[in-house]
């Protein structure tokens, strides 16, 4: 019996061996891993977000650019639905019963409990009418959130545009976004979305097991409240860059205006444009891939992203560089024959101007004049190699802001294309020197610059010698803060005293009856500029201009483009006069008015490339189809279309 | 002893064990009420509610408990026969009249209360099983015996497996211990557990290989063993029933278990992760205790507990409730009580002068033991999710009321060990 009795001790043993057992599985998922405490967390806890309101961007003046406009998400949580006419719902809301069915099942996929997005973005005037019925659809709720709006429908590009973030948007930001939010996509609303898009609010909320909402988690001491964008001050001038684009109607090309002092952008015009509002609200998409499909490529922003050569818009830079170095003086003159003999090629000149110095070179923009300060610049016997040469003359013109984006707060900023002696000689082998390159000297060849940079140019002249980095937005917030590299002076290093003489040359361009530039004279102000006649390889010349105004003190660097337009004084030098005398005295002299208002007419495309049979003659087809015979059934199927349209309108 | 006259019923009665049964219950009820509270509706205290019901089960419990103490202790031994037969019929009476929830019938409704013969069947097969080896002082070395004690216990299983209640039924098996107790080999208990490590092997790992374990660990024993000719025949014995038992696992699992049985199974060894499915009350389970932390979220504070997320959390997954608002701390306090349950009870029972009361109290711990390790293991997923009750805690008055009766009928017992039986 005894051996029996110890066996009490065996069974006590085991007894207490199991429940350490449970004690250490306990201790392990309850103190050791924390896994099941944020599990808990995710189980019970919601964030509910709630949206603020983009931040409003001003003009200069202080005129409202984009404003925020309330519009309504209609949601949908699926286990509430009940029946309900269902038809009705599709009239107001302006769907068809596909569509409907559609959505439903999209909701019912995410979630039967709680709400889903079944309509995005209802206007106001559609949310009006949805409200009224809205307790006869049962499960049925609407949640506001703003949307852009753009008062003066401009500056699509300038403004760039908001969109629903992508999968990428979110990896990239760490977790900052979440599906369904808005990111600024192009333009300023990209440049500036940290500032613009204020901070999201959010509401804790606790959720039993069935997802009905339990009230706020720790009495709302972590919820925090949306607060609004921040506003900003953007450059721009609204009255001249609305000028701009009605000049640009009908034209392909760009319009910067500077104001050489501070570096701001006035007018940043970009043509062909779109209408902002087309880029918000319910058509977004429909209108986005309509516009992507538009000729002459209207999401293109020129401004900062159009390469041109600079043409005869470059040698005041030469004049400048040779200036300079002490190669040449004001009045010292050299001979045009009608032209320039660089080796064994010819550089021609539109006229024959004889013994020509600097001002008269610039004002008549002489190609020959040109060359040969560049010549005289890179024959100096202080360089021991062609090389050298050209690298002393890269060096400056990159000084002038050219080769190299200028840092504009504008996203997808392009450098424009300056070479190196290096890409010279990958090019060209061992044995080039300044003849094999000559056609810089007139800004051809290996030279791209963007408007931007030419209107910077412009503003350097003006200022005569630096540059103030342009930017489109003078200041951020309520406490107007400007950036600290924006009141920063960038100097080319050319001395004043050597812009007189330049200056001089483009007042005459202007001014006098032999300059290029006659068409951009203003009334009463002395308005100095150099007219460009860019070639181009895809068909007719670009005309430029570039120019400040007034002489003294000068208020405005402009820089115009109009591509395929032929001569830089026919169209882009009257442009750039209007622009600038808008901007000075607020106002276009009578005289002129019909001027501009015959300039607005103008059409200036660019010629279509020829389409390939096969569109072409599918292009017919089309037309064909439309022909009167199969009208007549063509409307019955629209009907439905029809009916709905008037409730399609959002702004 | 100066009290015998003054308190006849009470006398020598042991409040230690009554006071941790009372501490129990009110753990119990305290947890009971927080997994039902609803801070929107519970401000006024309801009787209608469930925590209300269970504060009348442990009233009319502790009722119960006193008037057994007031019965005479030979009543059980006598009558033992007799109410293990009651509960017999009982258990085929509930196949019959039984009313169906969660897919067993398990019920048999009486007015507005059911009840779960099952939870009888306990001790009506302790009291059975005490009298059987008090009346007969069986050794059990012998066939014949061990075939009666086995019977006796046999029969309530099959039963409560046909309705089926595979949970409850596998409770009977605790009844190993006292057996072992009174004299079966220990080798029971190393075959017993031979066969839960062989059944695990049996889904863990490729059956070839188990195999070959098997008759390597044969082999060694052999070789080992190899002069004595009955250890040579009997290892081959085991080593052929080891290897045929793996066939019938695997056949038993996969043509009559039940598909829930099976798929609990899966979860258990973590063969399947189900979080919707099966697996939802063992994840959100653990999820609740995990999140106590070492000292829990405070009474009413559990969310998981308070927003309903795991499923029966009142009745068998109470312990979650416990984890989860009171942490390591009050898991560690609830075990510790059990063990301390637990082992008064055996040593109470060992100074028993009659086998009866010995055999019987072994019975209760038993069986308080496999509810309590099975009920545990399985809220923190060490075990499959068998729905039995942890003792005194749970929600529901059948589970109660048998526990109460269970212990306090041996608490009787021990009051009387001056006594004859």
């Amino acid at each position: 019996m005894d051996s029996l009795f110890d066996r009490k001790y065996t069974i006590q043993g085991l007894f207490l061996v199991v429940c350490l057992i449970l004690l250490s599985k306990l201790f392990y998922i309850q103190v050791v891993d924390d896994r099941y405490f944020v599990s808990a967390e995710t189980n019970v806890l919601r964030k509910i977000y709630t949206f603020p309101a983009r931040g409003v961007i001003f003009d200069r003046k202080g005129k409202v650019l984009v404003q925020n406009e309330p519009v309504y998400d209609l949601l949908v949580i699926p286990n509430q639905v009940k029946a309900f006419d269902t038809l009705e719902l599709c009239n107001t809301i302006g769907i068809d019963m596909k569509g409907f069915y559609k959505r439903f099942h999209k909701a019912t996929i995410q979630s039967r409990y709680q709400p889903s997005i079944f309509e995005k973005q209802l206007s106001v005037q559609i949310y009006a009418s949805l409200q009224e019925k809205l307790s006869r659809f049962p499960g049925f709720l609407v949640q506001n959130r703003t949307i852009r709006h753009y008062p003066d429908s401009v500056a699509g590009q300038f403004f760039g545009y908001v969109k629903e973030v992508t999968q990428k948007d979110i990896d990239e930001n760490n977790g900052y976004y979440r599906p369904g939010d808005y990111i600024g996509k192009a333009g300023i609303e990209r440049k500036y979305n940290d500032i613009l898009r204020g901070e999201r609010g959010v509401i804790n909320m606790l959720y039993d097991a069935k997802n009905v909402p339990q009230g706020s988690y720790a009495e709302g001491k972590y919820d925090t409240l949306a607060r609004s964008g921040e506003k900003v001050i953007s450059s721009l001038d609204i009255e001249i860059q609305k000028l701009g684009e009605q000049l640009m109607k009908n034209k392909v090309g760009s319009i910067v205006a500077i104001e050489p002092a501070t570096g701001e952008v006035l007018a940043f015009v970009s043509s062909p444009g779109y209408d902002p509002n087309l880029m918000v609200g319910r058509n977004q998409g429909n209108n986005y891939m309509d516009i992507f499909g538009q000729p002459n490529r209207p999401f293109l922003v020129r401004p900062t992203s159009g390469y041109y050569s600079p043409g005869s818009a470059f040698k005041p830079v030469d004049a400048l560089i040779g200036l300079q170095e002490g190669v040449i003086d004001p009045e010292m003159t050299f001979n045009c024959p009608g032209g320039y003999w660089a080796g064994n090629h010819f550089v021609k000149c539109e006229h024959v101007d004889g013994t020509i110095s600097l001002r008269r070179g610039l004002a008549r923009s002489c190609n020959a004049y040109a060359c040969n300060v560049f010549a005289r610049i890179m024959t100096q016997k202080k360089f021991r190699s062609k090389k050298e040469a050209y690298d002393n003359w890269e060096q400056r013109v990159r000084k002038f802001g050219l080769g190299a984006p200028l840092d504009i707060d504008m996203p997808f900023e392009r450098k424009g294309t300056l070479f190196t002696s290096d890409e010279y000689t990958k090019r060209f082998g061992k044995y080039w020197g300044y003849t094999t390159v000559i056609s810089l000297a007139i800004g051809q060849g290996e030279m791209n610059t963007t408007p931007l940079q030419m209107a910077n140019l412009m503003a350097i002249i003006a200022n005569k010698g630096y540059y103030l980095r342009p930017h489109l937005i003078k200041a951020v917030g309520d406490k107007k803060i400007i950036k600290k590299e924006y009141v920063q002076k960038n100097y080319v290093g050319v001395d004043a005293k050597h812009f007189e003489p330049v200056i001089d040359g483009m007042e005459e361009a202007v001014n006098s009856p032999w300059g290029t530039a006659v068409l951009s004279r203003l009334p009463n102000i002395v308005m100095c500029g150099k007219t460009g006649t860019v070639q181009n390889p895809h068909g007719k010349n670009h005309s430029v201009f570039i120019g400040f105004a007034p002489r003294d003190n000068p208020k405005i660097a402009i820089a115009v483009i109009v591509e395929n337009a032929g001569y830089g004084s026919t169209y882009a030098a009257p442009i750039a006069s209007y622009i600038a005398e808008k901007y000075l005295t607020d106002s276009i002299s009578n005289g002129r008015k019909g001027q501009v208002e015959w300039m607005k007419e103008q059409v200036v495309l660019p010629e279509m490339p020829k389409p390939k049979v096969k569109i072409d003659s599918k292009a017919l087809d089309t037309t064909k189809k439309l022909a009167p015979p199969a009208i007549s059934v063509a409307p019955k199927i629209k009907q439905p279309a029809i009916t709905r349209k008037p409730l399609e309108i959002t702004k | 002893m100066s009290t015998q006259q003054g308190n006849r019923f009470f006398f020598n009665v042991d409040w230690v064990t009554i006071l941790i049964y009372i501490a129990i219950c009110a753990i119990g009820f305290i947890n009971i009420y927080a997994s039902i509270f609803n801070p929107d509706t519970s401000t006024v205290f309801n009787f209608e509610s469930n925590y209300g019901k269970q504060l009348i089960f442990i009233f009319t419990g502790l009722i119960l408990g006193f008037s057994i103490l007031l019965l005479d202790a030979k009543f059980f031994s006598v009558f033992a026969p007799i109410i293990y037969g009651l509960t017999i019929f009982l258990l085929l009476v509930v196949l019959v009249v039984g009313r169906k929830v969660a897919g067993n019938q398990a019920w048999i409704p009486i007015g507005s209360f059911r009840l779960q013969p099952s939870e009888f069947a306990k001790f009506g097969t302790a009291l059975l099983m005490a009298r059987y080896v008090s009346s007969f002082s069986p050794k059990f070395r012998d066939a014949k015996s061990i075939f009666f004690a086995g019977v006796i216990i046999i029969l309530p299983l099959i039963f409560i497996m046909l309705q089926p209640d595979t949970g409850s039924a596998l409770v009977f098996l605790s009844f190993m211990f006292p057996l072992y107790r009174e004299g079966l080999s220990g080798y029971w208990l190393l075959v017993f557990l031979g066969m839960i490590i062989l059944f695990i092997a049996d889904f863990l790992l490729p059956m070839p290989l188990v195999i070959t374990f098997i008759l390597l660990i044969g082999g060694f024993f052999l070789y080992q063993n190899r002069r004595r000719r009955t250890m040579v025949f009997s290892i081959g014995l085991a080593t052929v029933v080891a290897i045929a038992y793996l066939f019938v696992v695997k056949l038993t699992y996969t043509k009559v278990l039940e598909p829930h049985q099976r798929t609990r199974i899966e979860i258990m060894l973590g063969l399947k992760t189900d979080p919707k499915g099966a697996g939802y009350n063992v994840i959100q389970s653990k999820i609740a205790i995990g999140s106590g932390q070492a000292f829990g979220r405070g009474f009413l504070q559990g969310t998981q507990t308070k927003y309903g997320y795991v499923p029966e959390q009142s009745t068998d997954f109470i312990f979650s409730t416990i984890g989860e608002e009171w942490g390591f701390i009050g898991c560690t306090v609830v075990i510790g009580l059990y063990a301390f349950l637990l082992l008064r009870v055996i040593n109470l029972a060992e100074r028993q002068r009659s086998t009866f009361s010995r055999v019987y109290g072994y019975c209760v711990a038993s069986i308080i033991f496999f509810h309590v390790f099975i009920n545990i293991g399985m809220t923190i997923g060490i075990i499959p999710v068998i729905g039995i009750p942890l003792p005194f805690i749970s929600y529901g008055g059948s589970s109660l009321w048998s526990f109460t009766v269970l212990l306090f009928i041996f608490l009787k017992l021990d009051s009387n060990r001056m006594g004859f039986i």
